[in-house]
């Protein structure tokens, strides 16, 4: 550690607390130089305070905050080298998207023509070139948001923080922008701290995961880290889809009674006669129910041990008629050993 | 029945609109405009001196009368004074509203707009009466110069003849904190409505971007809270300029339009130039309001 770079971000000790609601308790927290960072977890724990604490519109109620080894904690926002794009794109709608831009080098007393040579250069990279004197009220939302973007990034800041920017978009412009923001936070080389709930926007986008969960981090890793190895029951559950087994049931299958999730996907659906091979474990059931979601479908499997378990299996070469058929049925579940991940608690 | 006419009326949408529009029309037209169009038929006759009576005959001689120094006097007194309250309850009116708005607890705030309006429960009258009590020679506002030693100050001010006067009830600097007084909410609640329409998100944006407290207020705060400024100096400018209740309360021996308009039509029976001054606010509104336009006033509206 004592030779890596010195954090874009570091969080020590950081808490910060509304009367009696801890919003953020605790938080230790590095964003590496250059990374595309998310903090991920439902509504109310602690990311978005975590943000507007970086961005300054907000202050720890203890704890430090460090930008690239300078004490920010106390500095107001526009003595901070961070910039936002806010959730509602907060564009100011009495000046025209090129004024929108360029009002950070406004403020910062740039002459008139520097000023809009760069918002120019700024719309070219955002792709939305020539719409520099339109009214904000005169875009899409797509359009508002990439003008957010451009605005926020004029300034070369030296951390870009995003607040669930993509929110208000429908899902086929979210997954264009997704990988559109990508691909320009590696063309500006700039640190992006990206806040969402949304898990898959996470998985999809990010270098690391930081997963909050009631102002606390329940683990931080890369997507696949988050995905494939859950540290914690609320982390498999809110990544995606797990099933938590523990008790009785989880003793006679690893010989310990600590609770394990296994992913949908991970589990085989066979008949009760076929034998598991060699480092897979089995686990008998009926189907209660059965969804047929086309590109493939979702049982869920009453087991022996009263535990419900989901399983996942793609429609290689099964029809709808085929699948719907098997509710009711009796099946053996396999999956591999490895796939068992303990979850603790 | 109710049903059917429901139905009848929802296939005719012209009619539905006209059932709608109708009565308050019928109203404004024959009611308002028909009284205003009837003034301004007024101010072309004349008062015959010698009998007192109206002559319905087409005249500006009447206009002409306006022109006389002492009328003049009067229309330059009163914008003035209209334009000196208009700019003192815009600069009061500013910082309590950006304070109610932006930063008072939810809690804090239903209090505070209830103080703005309560003074507007009660009869302007009585308020006009009472701040004739404090303006007074020996009323509270004098004991409280005194207090403060700045009796000095007072008769100095006191002793411009524009202004001042025997004692500050019967001055134009009392008429003035009276109608910053009086007409203080009708400025406060378009400027505060507007100002809560500036979301928090604009103003945090505007501070991430660089711009200091200062910077945020005059690029962003400012322009659009505009709009909330002129519409509130509408009503400040126009109340201010067609008022007589106060003037005549206070007991200032210097006109202003709204007591010229009183007493010509009053005690002289000179109705003609009674309409014919009328004419002078609703000139001095429109050439404001068209200013008004101008600055972009009404475009965020």
């Amino acid at each position: 550690m004592s030779n890596s770079p010195t954090p874009a971000i570091r969080f020590n000790q950081v808490s910060r607390y509304f009367g009696d609601v801890k919003a953020v308790d605790q938080v230790n927290l590095e964003v590496r130089d250059g990374e595309f960072f998310s903090m991920l977890g439902p509504s109310g724990s602690g990311k978005t305070t975590c943000l507007r604490m970086i961005a300054g519109f907000d202050r720890p109620t203890s704890g430090q905050i460090f930008l690239y080894g300078q004490d920010v904690s106390s500095l107001p926002p526009y003595e901070r080298d961070v910039n936002t794009v806010f959730q509602d794109y907060a564009l100011f709608p009495h000046m025209n998207v090129a004024d929108n831009i360029a009002y950070g080098l406004m403020v910062k007393k740039v002459n008139k023509s520097e000023r809009m040579r760069r918002a120019d250069e700024m719309l070219e990279l955002v792709r939305l070139t020539g719409f520099g004197k339109r009214k904000p009220s005169q875009l899409s939302g797509g359009q508002r948001q990439r003008v957010a973007l451009a605005r926020a990034l004029v300034n070369h800041p030296k951390v870009l923080l995003l607040d669930e920017p993509l929110g208000a978009l429908d899902l086929k412009l979210r997954q264009q922008m997704q990988v559109e923001l990508k691909s320009i936070q590696q063309r500006v080389g700039i640190t992006f701290i990206f806040v969402t709930h949304d898990q898959e926007e996470a998985l999809t986008m990010s270098d690391r995961i930081a997963v909050f969960n009631e102002g606390k981090i329940s683990q931080v890793g890369t997507p696949a880290e988050i995905y494939e190895r859950p540290a914690s029951p609320f982390v498999a559950g809110f990544v995606g889809t797990s099933n938590l087994i523990g008790g009785e049931v989880a003793k006679r299958l690893t010989g310990s009674d600590k609770m394990f999730s296994i992913r949908p996907e991970k589990i085989h659906l066979g008949n009760v006669n076929s034998q598991p091979e060699a480092g897979m474990v089995s686990l008998d059931g009926a189907v209660r129910d059965v969804v047929y979601l086309g590109l493939f479908t979702r049982y869920l499997v009453e087991t022996e041990g009263g535990i419900d378990l989901m399983v996942v299996e793609q429609n290689l070469k099964t029809t709808s008629m085929d699948v719907l058929s098997v509710k009711g049925q009796k099946v053996r579940l396999f999956w591999h050993k490895d796939h068992i991940n303990p979850v603790g608690g | 029945m109710l049903n059917r006419a429901s139905t009848y009326l929802y296939h005719r949408p012209r009619l539905a609109l006209a059932l709608l529009l109708g009565p308050p029309m019928i109203y404004m037209v024959v009611v308002y405009l028909g009284a205003l169009f009837n003034l301004l038929i007024y101010s072309f006759y004349y008062l015959e001196e010698f009998t007192g009576l109206i002559v319905r005959e087409f005249t500006l001689s009447t206009y002409a009368q306006l022109f006389e120094p002492a009328n003049l006097d009067i229309f330059k007194r009163t914008t003035v004074m209209a334009a000196a309250v208009t700019v003192a309850d815009a600069l009061i009116a500013f910082p309590l509203s950006y304070y109610t708005a932006k930063f008072a607890s939810p809690r804090m705030k239903t209090w505070l707009v209830i103080a703005i309006t309560i003074p507007l429960w009660s009869s302007y009258l009585v308020r006009v009466y009472a701040w004739k009590l404090i303006l007074a020679q020996e009323g509270i506002l004098s004991w409280f110069i005194n207090l403060l030693h700045l009796d000095g100050v007072l008769s100095w001010l006191l002793s411009f003849e524009s202004i001042g006067g025997s004692s500050l009830a019967l001055s134009p600097i009392g008429l003035f904190i009276v109608f910053v007084y009086i007409w203080l909410p009708y400025m406060i609640l378009p400027i505060l409505t507007s100002l809560e329409r500036v979301p928090k998100s604009l103003l945090e944006a505007s501070g991430d971007l660089g711009a200091k407290p200062l910077q945020t207020f005059r690029t962003v705060i400012l322009p659009l809270a505009f709009p909330g400024v002129v519409a509130g100096s509408i009503f400040t400018f126009s109340l201010t300029l067609g008022d007589f209740i106060a003037p005549i309360a206070l007991g200032n021996s210097k006109f202003f339009i709204g007591m010229a308009v009183y007493s010509y039509q009053g005690t002289a029976g000179n109705i003609p130039l009674a309409a014919a001054m009328t004419m002078g606010p609703i000139v001095i509104m429109i050439v404001y309001l068209l200013i008004a336009r101008r600055l972009g006033a009404f475009d965020a509206l």
